[in-house]
Protein backbone atom coordinates (compact mmCIF):
# COMPACT_ATOMS: atom_id res chain seq x y z
CA UNK A 1 0.00 0.00 0.00
CA UNK A 2 1.45 3.44 -0.66
CA UNK A 3 -0.19 6.58 0.45
CA UNK A 4 -1.48 9.10 -2.09
CA UNK A 5 -3.32 11.99 -2.04
CA UNK A 6 -6.20 12.67 -4.79
CA UNK A 7 -7.66 16.29 -5.25
CA UNK A 8 -11.27 16.35 -6.69
CA UNK A 9 -12.43 19.57 -8.05
CA UNK A 10 -15.62 20.20 -8.69
CA UNK A 11 -16.87 23.10 -10.85
CA UNK A 12 -20.15 23.79 -12.08
CA UNK A 13 -20.55 22.84 -16.09
CA UNK A 14 -20.24 25.43 -18.57
CA UNK A 15 -23.45 27.37 -18.68
CA UNK A 16 -24.54 26.77 -15.54
CA UNK A 17 -25.23 30.36 -14.05
CA UNK A 18 -22.31 31.10 -10.24
CA UNK A 19 -24.20 33.79 -9.07
CA UNK A 20 -21.34 34.03 -6.15
CA UNK A 21 -18.67 34.00 -8.84
CA UNK A 22 -20.60 36.53 -10.18
CA UNK A 23 -20.33 38.64 -7.22
CA UNK A 24 -16.83 37.89 -6.59
CA UNK A 25 -15.99 39.20 -9.83
CA UNK A 26 -17.65 42.34 -9.83
CA UNK A 27 -16.31 43.12 -6.21
CA UNK A 28 -12.75 42.57 -7.81
CA UNK A 29 -13.81 45.32 -10.60
CA UNK A 30 -14.68 47.61 -7.49
CA UNK A 31 -11.23 47.33 -5.64
CA UNK A 32 -10.07 48.31 -9.17
CA UNK A 33 -9.26 44.84 -11.08
CA UNK A 34 -9.20 44.29 -14.55
CA UNK A 35 -10.69 40.93 -15.76
CA UNK A 36 -12.89 38.82 -18.16
CA UNK A 37 -14.80 36.49 -16.09
CA UNK A 38 -14.29 34.43 -12.79
CA UNK A 39 -15.09 30.83 -12.03
CA UNK A 40 -14.96 29.30 -8.81
CA UNK A 41 -14.61 25.57 -7.91
CA UNK A 42 -14.46 23.51 -4.79
CA UNK A 43 -11.49 21.54 -4.54
CA UNK A 44 -10.85 18.22 -2.38
CA UNK A 45 -7.84 17.23 -1.03
CA UNK A 46 -8.38 13.25 0.04
CA UNK A 47 -5.36 11.09 1.98
CA UNK A 48 -5.47 7.66 0.92
CA UNK A 49 -3.73 4.12 0.88
CA UNK A 50 -3.63 1.97 -1.92
CA UNK A 51 -1.96 -0.15 -4.15
CA UNK A 52 -1.26 1.97 -6.94
CA UNK A 53 -1.96 5.29 -8.15
CA UNK A 54 -4.92 4.14 -10.78
CA UNK A 55 -6.59 2.36 -7.62
CA UNK A 56 -6.40 6.20 -6.06
CA UNK A 57 -7.80 7.25 -8.56
CA UNK A 58 -10.20 5.09 -9.65
CA UNK A 59 -12.14 5.42 -5.15
CA UNK A 60 -11.73 9.14 -5.44
CA UNK A 61 -13.71 9.17 -8.58
CA UNK A 62 -16.11 7.14 -6.88
CA UNK A 63 -16.35 9.67 -3.59
CA UNK A 64 -16.72 12.39 -6.50
CA UNK A 65 -19.87 10.19 -8.24
CA UNK A 66 -21.56 9.29 -5.38
CA UNK A 67 -20.91 12.16 -3.20
CA UNK A 68 -18.74 15.16 -3.69
CA UNK A 69 -20.20 16.55 -7.44
CA UNK A 70 -24.34 16.40 -8.41
CA UNK A 71 -24.26 15.32 -12.22
CA UNK A 72 -26.94 17.41 -13.16
CA UNK A 73 -25.05 20.44 -12.63
CA UNK A 74 -21.34 19.51 -12.39
CA UNK A 75 -17.80 17.90 -14.18
CA UNK A 76 -15.22 17.27 -12.16
CA UNK A 77 -11.49 16.32 -12.56
CA UNK A 78 -9.07 13.71 -9.81
CA UNK A 79 -5.55 14.19 -9.69
CA UNK A 80 -3.26 11.95 -7.80
CA UNK A 81 -0.12 12.31 -6.49
CA UNK A 82 1.84 9.91 -4.00
CA UNK A 83 2.16 11.58 0.11
CA UNK B 1 -51.06 4.62 9.36
CA UNK B 2 -49.74 8.00 9.37
CA UNK B 3 -47.73 10.75 7.62
CA UNK B 4 -44.25 10.70 8.53
CA UNK B 5 -42.58 14.27 8.64
CA UNK B 6 -38.90 13.18 8.62
CA UNK B 7 -36.39 15.44 10.73
CA UNK B 8 -33.10 15.54 9.75
CA UNK B 9 -30.44 17.26 12.29
CA UNK B 10 -31.56 20.98 10.99
CA UNK B 11 -34.92 20.45 9.80
CA UNK B 12 -36.75 23.48 11.02
CA UNK B 13 -40.25 23.15 9.17
CA UNK B 14 -41.15 20.06 10.50
CA UNK B 15 -43.21 21.05 12.91
CA UNK B 16 -45.47 23.50 10.65
CA UNK B 17 -45.68 20.96 8.52
CA UNK B 18 -47.16 18.51 11.66
CA UNK B 19 -49.24 21.69 12.59
CA UNK B 20 -50.67 21.64 9.21
CA UNK B 21 -51.28 18.02 8.30
CA UNK B 22 -53.39 17.92 11.55
CA UNK B 23 -55.26 21.03 11.00
CA UNK B 24 -56.26 19.23 7.55
CA UNK B 25 -57.08 16.10 9.94
CA UNK B 26 -53.98 14.12 8.37
CA UNK B 27 -52.76 11.82 10.95
CA UNK B 28 -48.95 12.06 11.11
CA UNK B 29 -46.29 12.07 13.37
CA UNK B 30 -42.77 13.59 13.57
CA UNK B 31 -40.14 11.03 12.95
CA UNK B 32 -36.30 11.34 13.85
CA UNK B 33 -34.21 10.15 10.62
CA UNK B 34 -32.59 7.92 12.77
CA UNK B 35 -35.17 5.72 13.44
CA UNK B 36 -36.49 4.83 9.81
CA UNK B 37 -40.13 4.60 8.91
CA UNK B 38 -42.84 2.50 10.21
CA UNK B 39 -43.82 -0.24 7.35
CA UNK B 40 -47.43 0.89 7.53
CA UNK B 41 -46.30 4.87 6.94
CA UNK B 42 -49.06 6.14 4.23
CA UNK B 43 -46.80 9.45 3.59
CA UNK B 44 -43.69 11.00 3.85
CA UNK B 45 -43.22 14.45 4.10
CA UNK B 46 -39.52 15.84 3.69
CA UNK B 47 -39.45 19.67 5.20
CA UNK B 48 -37.54 22.54 4.86
CA UNK B 49 -34.76 23.70 7.13
CA UNK B 50 -30.87 23.59 6.80
CA UNK B 51 -30.34 19.48 6.82
CA UNK B 52 -26.52 19.21 7.93
CA UNK B 53 -26.27 22.71 8.00
CA UNK B 54 -26.43 22.80 4.01
CA UNK B 55 -22.85 21.45 3.77
CA UNK B 56 -21.06 20.56 0.42
CA UNK B 57 -24.52 21.32 -1.69
CA UNK B 58 -28.10 21.70 0.24
CA UNK B 59 -29.55 18.72 0.90
CA UNK B 60 -26.58 16.27 -0.35
CA UNK B 61 -25.66 14.73 3.05
CA UNK B 62 -29.57 14.01 4.15
CA UNK B 63 -30.12 12.75 0.69
CA UNK B 64 -27.90 10.09 1.33
CA UNK B 65 -28.87 9.42 4.69
CA UNK B 66 -29.87 5.29 5.37
CA UNK B 67 -33.88 6.76 5.96
CA UNK B 68 -33.33 7.78 2.38
CA UNK B 69 -33.11 4.18 1.35
CA UNK B 70 -36.48 3.62 2.88
CA UNK B 71 -38.38 7.00 1.32
CA UNK B 72 -37.31 5.47 -1.77
CA UNK B 73 -38.50 1.63 -1.64
CA UNK B 74 -41.97 3.59 -0.05
CA UNK B 75 -42.13 6.12 -3.13
CA UNK B 76 -41.54 2.62 -5.48
CA UNK B 77 -44.59 1.21 -3.63
CA UNK B 78 -46.44 4.10 -4.39
CA UNK B 79 -46.27 5.67 -0.74
CA UNK B 80 -46.93 9.51 -1.55
CA UNK B 81 -44.27 11.85 -1.11
CA UNK B 82 -43.91 15.08 -0.53
CA UNK B 83 -39.99 17.19 -0.47
CA UNK B 84 -40.55 21.01 0.53
CA UNK B 85 -37.62 23.43 0.11
CA UNK B 86 -34.90 22.01 2.42
CA UNK B 87 -36.88 18.60 1.07
CA UNK B 88 -37.21 19.51 -2.43
CA UNK B 89 -33.30 19.70 -2.31
CA UNK B 90 -32.87 16.63 -0.70
CA UNK B 91 -35.81 14.88 -3.24
CA UNK B 92 -33.39 15.91 -6.18
CA UNK B 93 -29.92 15.01 -4.40
CA UNK B 94 -31.46 11.67 -3.98
CA UNK B 95 -32.53 11.30 -7.47
CA UNK B 96 -36.19 10.87 -5.62
CA UNK B 97 -37.05 13.81 -8.94
CA UNK B 98 -35.10 15.02 -11.49
CA UNK B 99 -32.77 18.26 -11.63
CA UNK B 100 -30.98 19.97 -8.77
CA UNK B 101 -31.84 23.16 -6.96
CA UNK B 102 -28.93 25.62 -6.56
CA UNK B 103 -27.89 28.84 -5.36
CA UNK B 104 -30.26 31.80 -6.48
CA UNK B 105 -30.05 34.26 -9.14
CA UNK B 106 -29.80 36.84 -6.81
CA UNK B 107 -27.08 34.47 -4.74
CA UNK B 108 -29.30 36.35 -1.91
CA UNK B 109 -31.71 34.09 0.70
CA UNK B 110 -35.05 35.34 0.07
CA UNK B 111 -38.14 35.02 2.32
CA UNK B 112 -41.35 36.38 0.22
CA UNK B 113 -44.90 35.73 -0.97
CA UNK B 114 -44.52 34.01 -4.35
CA UNK B 115 -47.44 33.12 -7.19
CA UNK B 116 -47.55 29.49 -8.26
CA UNK B 117 -49.36 28.82 -11.53
CA UNK B 118 -50.56 24.54 -11.60
CA UNK B 119 -49.02 23.18 -14.44
CA UNK B 120 -51.90 20.19 -14.19
CA UNK B 121 -54.82 18.88 -11.90
CA UNK B 122 -54.63 15.39 -12.16
CA UNK B 123 -51.97 14.39 -9.40
CA UNK B 124 -52.63 14.10 -5.64
CA UNK B 125 -51.11 17.55 -5.15
CA UNK B 126 -52.90 19.65 -7.19
CA UNK B 127 -56.64 17.54 -7.45
CA UNK B 128 -57.48 20.34 -4.98
CA UNK B 129 -57.39 22.66 -7.89
CA UNK B 130 -57.78 23.61 -11.74
CA UNK B 131 -55.05 23.29 -14.29
CA UNK B 132 -53.65 27.21 -14.71
CA UNK B 133 -54.76 28.39 -10.87
CA UNK B 134 -52.55 30.96 -8.93
CA UNK B 135 -51.88 30.54 -5.48
CA UNK B 136 -49.98 32.46 -3.53
CA UNK B 137 -47.07 30.72 -1.01
CA UNK B 138 -44.06 31.77 0.26
CA UNK B 139 -40.86 30.66 -0.57
CA UNK B 140 -37.16 31.29 1.94
CA UNK B 141 -34.60 29.81 -0.08
CA UNK B 142 -31.05 30.68 -1.03
CA UNK B 143 -30.55 27.88 -3.19
CA UNK B 144 -33.93 27.52 -4.67
CA UNK B 145 -33.21 27.89 -8.62
CA UNK B 146 -34.06 24.87 -10.62
CA UNK B 147 -31.02 23.82 -12.77
CA UNK B 148 -31.52 21.34 -15.14
CA UNK B 149 -30.16 20.46 -18.89
CA UNK B 150 -32.20 21.94 -21.85
CA UNK B 151 -32.86 18.92 -23.76
CA UNK B 152 -33.65 16.76 -19.84
CA UNK B 153 -36.41 19.78 -19.08
CA UNK B 154 -37.94 19.46 -22.88
CA UNK B 155 -38.21 15.66 -21.73
CA UNK B 156 -40.16 16.53 -18.52
CA UNK B 157 -42.08 19.08 -19.81
CA UNK B 158 -43.06 16.60 -22.64
CA UNK B 159 -43.55 13.78 -20.01
CA UNK B 160 -46.19 16.65 -18.21
CA UNK B 161 -43.71 16.48 -14.94
CA UNK B 162 -43.34 20.06 -14.67
CA UNK B 163 -46.43 20.61 -11.12
CA UNK B 164 -45.53 24.65 -10.56
CA UNK B 165 -44.23 27.27 -12.16
CA UNK B 166 -43.47 30.85 -10.69
CA UNK B 167 -45.90 33.07 -12.49
CA UNK B 168 -47.26 36.62 -11.86
CA UNK B 169 -50.56 37.26 -9.72
CA UNK B 170 -52.32 37.17 -13.20
CA UNK B 171 -50.91 33.47 -13.96
CA UNK B 172 -49.07 34.43 -16.58
CA UNK B 173 -44.94 32.90 -16.58
CA UNK B 174 -42.61 35.85 -17.33
CA UNK B 175 -38.96 36.79 -16.66
CA UNK B 176 -40.23 39.22 -13.49
CA UNK B 177 -42.27 36.64 -11.92
CA UNK B 178 -39.67 34.45 -11.62
CA UNK B 179 -37.49 34.55 -8.40
CA UNK B 180 -34.62 33.07 -8.08
CA UNK B 181 -33.75 32.16 -12.27
CA UNK B 182 -35.31 28.68 -11.87
CA UNK B 183 -35.15 27.38 -15.61
CA UNK B 184 -38.50 27.21 -17.23
CA UNK B 185 -39.54 28.99 -13.96
CA UNK B 186 -40.06 25.68 -12.65
CA UNK B 187 -40.70 25.18 -9.03
CA UNK B 188 -42.48 22.08 -8.37
CA UNK B 189 -41.68 19.22 -10.27
CA UNK B 190 -43.09 15.16 -9.92
CA UNK B 191 -40.80 12.27 -9.96
CA UNK B 192 -41.48 9.02 -11.81
CA UNK B 193 -44.53 8.65 -10.39
CA UNK B 194 -47.55 11.21 -9.70
CA UNK B 195 -47.35 10.45 -6.28
CA UNK B 196 -43.45 11.91 -6.16
CA UNK B 197 -43.55 15.46 -6.26
CA UNK B 198 -40.80 18.33 -4.44
CA UNK B 199 -41.46 22.09 -4.41
CA UNK B 200 -39.28 25.08 -3.05
CA UNK B 201 -42.59 27.06 -2.17
CA UNK B 202 -44.18 26.48 1.52
CA UNK B 203 -47.53 25.17 1.31
CA UNK B 204 -47.28 24.62 5.20
CA UNK B 205 -46.87 28.11 5.91
CA UNK B 206 -49.79 28.72 3.89
CA UNK B 207 -52.59 26.55 5.40
CA UNK B 208 -53.60 27.71 8.63
CA UNK B 209 -55.85 30.50 8.05
CA UNK B 210 -54.20 32.36 11.43
CA UNK B 211 -50.95 32.85 9.12
CA UNK B 212 -51.93 34.25 5.85
CA UNK B 213 -53.21 32.44 3.00
CA UNK B 214 -54.20 29.00 2.73
CA UNK B 215 -53.77 28.50 -1.02
CA UNK B 216 -51.09 25.86 -0.09
CA UNK B 217 -53.37 23.44 1.94
CA UNK B 218 -54.34 21.64 -1.62
CA UNK B 219 -51.10 20.49 -1.75
CA UNK B 220 -51.29 19.04 1.40
CA UNK B 221 -54.43 17.11 1.17
CA UNK B 222 -52.22 14.93 -1.10
CA UNK B 223 -51.95 12.86 1.81
CA UNK B 224 -55.84 12.61 2.77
Amino acid sequence: MTAYTATVTVRLKRGVLDPEAETTRKALERLGFDLEELRAADRFEIDLDADSEEEAGERAEKMAERLLANPTIHDYSVEVEGR
Amino acid sequence: MTVAVVRFGGSNCDRDAARALSYLGIENEVVWHEDGLSEDVMGVVLPGGFSYGDYLRAGAMAARSPIMREVREAADAGVPVLGICNGAQIGCESGLTPGAFTTNESARFQCEPVHLRVERADTPWTARYEAGDVLEIPIAHGEGRYEIREDRLAELEADDRVLFRYCTPEGEVAPSSNPNGSRGAVAGVLGERETVAVLMPHPERATLPSVGTTDGGGILRGFA
